[in-house]
């Protein structure tokens, strides 16, 4: 115990005095995460949109809700027109059938184009049918037929983005600092000194989780807090079951960085763990639909920490699961730490047969 | 006198490398030990495994009766490593007090050994200042002086004034001389023969085995030298 408080009291030492890790940690997440915010909720221009054969009414709900609408006539090649006079939309009222056409160059903003067009599409031709007879309509309206220029009604990127950037962050800086703090113990040579003292193995690894741990835990509980109360991220179900996620993840990360660190003898080879260990992790951490990928490469993901973690943040965040529902999720994340920490005890071996 | 260390039959092979080709040694305490020898003979390897920390192929190391590698052993071990092994961002102090508390002392013992420690390395004015601005030759006395933190029983140094002035050494042996006398064993290694000389007993190391051992008189005579230097040129040629 004094060994370990020891330890402790010495890595905090340390990060105290390294301000630049200390930012690394604190700061920079809550820039990129402010960053990426403004970049995808920077659609303040209204976008065009192209109509024909609208009725008045619709019209005005379009443009109540600040869209740029121009009325067009005669229109025989759809996708030429958008392309042409730079329209995000077109709209069109064919016999009976409504079809709407995006451009779709950016899926994010197209997807919330659709939802806005189609729910004023249907309340007007609700509020009509109301009007004209007081009978029941059924509730199923004329759906609107919508056809993308670009990729298709999958893609719904950003609604699913923020969860899995908070995990990301918390897992890339977590990852990073512990396992170089491992890192220049080694090269300096003092964790061989250690060795010399009566230190035992599992003492060296329980400082490290704990010292850095805090420091996680703290980083993490700042991420949660700046996404979803100063940039507004949705947040659906309970704020703790994030930080509880994130705090299992940082836990993954911080084990699996001092293990990584035992096969780096320089900062730099720490630094070439990222494309190998972080960066596939992102791409099967569910931004990019899983289904369609070879069977393979689906199970490949089942071997990322960060496609448990976020799947239960989606789960939470996005569709307000709650704890029972997660709780599979949770305990691939605990196995994930134990197996780490285990391999852990087993590198230092390395050091003292002891 | 009570023997200390025993060295029975060790070998140690880096992948086809022999670096230890079967060495016997035994030590008691109240005495300073020499390691000496060319570079890469194997000395730091030798006394890496006295402490613990390197497992040798074949043979036994026992410490105070005790087989090594035991964790109780190294709290009656001092080591001084050939490379300062130090924390940049922390104090001198903080360096010691870190050390300190990884041995079993109580309060005031540790107060009582840090202030000891730094004193006989002449560091106490520069305790409050990051190593990472240290000179070479204050990084070594720190490391000595964490070596000594603990008040060992056996106290292990590899090339320990490495980097520190003549005035400086002196002293330092001085105070290794009167370690030995209030019963421990030490053991150096070192490059420097004045120092061999200093020692009571003497190993020569190369190429893994000891080709001569003795006290420095009858290592002189042995070799019909005059000076020790050579004695270690005269020992070389005839292997
Ligand atoms: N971890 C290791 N892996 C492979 N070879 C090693 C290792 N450690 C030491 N050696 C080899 O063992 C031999 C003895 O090394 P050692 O450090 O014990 O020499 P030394 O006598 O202390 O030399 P010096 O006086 O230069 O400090 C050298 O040839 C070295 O290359
Ligand atoms: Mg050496």
């Amino acid at each position: 115990m004094m060994r370990i408080s020891a330890l402790v009291r010495r890595i905090f030492q340390q990060m105290f005095r390294d301000k630049r890790t200390l930012a690394l940690l604190f700061v920079a997440p809550l820039l990129v995460l402010t960053l990426v915010y403004l970049v995808f909720n920077g659609n303040s221009v209204d976008p065009a949109i192209g109509v024909e054969n609208v009725n008045d009414q619709i019209i005005e709900q379009l443009e109540a809700a600040n869209m740029e609408i121009e009325q067009l006539e005669g229109i025989t090649d759809t996708e030429e027109t958008i392309i042409e006079q730079d329209l995000e939309a077109f709209l069109t009222k064919e016999e009976n059938e409504w079809k709407l056409t995006l451009l779709n160059s950016d899926p994010g903003t197209s997807k919330a184009l659709q939802v806005q067009i189609q729910q004023i599409v249907n309340q007007t031709i609700q509020t009509q049918a109301l009007s004209e007879s007081s009978m029941k309509i059924d509730s199923s309206a004329p759906p609107v037929k919508t056809d993308y220029v670009y990729g298709d009604s999958e893609t719904e990127f950003f609604d699913v983005l923020s969860p899995i950037l908070i995990g990301f962050f918390v897992f890339f800086f977590v990852f990073l600092i512990a396992g170089i703090g491992l890192l220049k113990e080694r090269t300096s040579g003092t964790l061989e000194r250690l060795m010399a003292t009566p230190i035992r193995r599992g003492e060296i690894v329980t400082a490290y989780l704990i010292g850095f741990g805090v420091f996680a835990v703290l980083q993490t509980a700042v991420i949660v807090f700046y996404a979803i109360h100063v940039l507004d991220m949705v947040l659906v179900g309970s704020i703790w079951n994030v930080i509880m996620i994130n705090l299992l993840l940082a836990l993954v990360a911080l084990s699996l960085g001092i293990l990584l660190s035992s096969f780096a003898s320089s900062e730099f080879q720490m630094v070439q763990f990222i494309p190998i260990v972080v960066v596939p992790q992102i791409f099967f951490s569910g931004i990019l639909p899983l289904e369609g990928m070879a069977d393979w490469l689906q199970l490949l993901a089942k071997i990322m920490p960060l496609y448990y973690a976020a799947d239960a943040l989606k789960g939470v965040m996005y569709e307000g699961l709650g704890f029972a529902d997660i709780s599979g999720d949770l305990l691939i994340l605990v196995i994930f730490a134990i197996l780490f920490i285990f391999l852990n005890l087993v590198a230092l071996k390395k050091y003292r047969k002891l | 006198m009570n023997e200390t260390i025993s060295i029975r039959q060790i070998s140690k092979r880096f992948k086809e490398k022999t670096v230890l080709n079967t060495i016997d040694l035994t030590m008691q305490e109240g005495s300073i030990y020499g390691f000496i020898g060319p570079s890469g003979a194997g000395k730091t390897t030798l006394v890496k495994m006295i402490v613990g920390m390197e497992k040798p192929d074949s043979g036994s190391i026992s410490v105070l009766n005790q087989a090594v590698p035991n964790f109780s052993l190294l709290q009656e071990i001092g080591y001084m490593a050939q490379s300062d092994a130090l924390y940049p961002e922390l104090t001198g102090k903080e360096n010691l007090t870190f050390f300190a508390s990884l041995y079993q002392l109580s309060k005031t013992e540790m107060k009582e050994r840090i202030t000891y420690a730094a004193r006989l390395v002449n560091l106490t004015d520069q305790l409050s200042k990051k190593v990472s601005a240290y000179s070479g030759g204050m990084k070594r006395r720190l490391s000595l002086a964490i070596a000594l933190i603990q008040n060992p029983k056996i106290l292990i140094l590899d090339e320990p004034t490495v980097g520190i002035d003549p005035e400086l050494r002196q002293s330092i042996w001085q105070e290794l001389i009167q370690l030995k006398e209030a019963g421990k064993t030490i053991i150096v290694t070192t490059h420097v023969m004045d120092e061999a000389e200093r020692c009571d007993y003497i190993a020569m190391i190369r190429d893994g085995a000891i080709i001569t051992r003795g006290t420095p008189a009858e290592l002189k005579e042995q070799y019909h030298a005059t000076s020790f230097d050579e004695v270690f040129l005269n020992a070389g040629r005839e292997k």
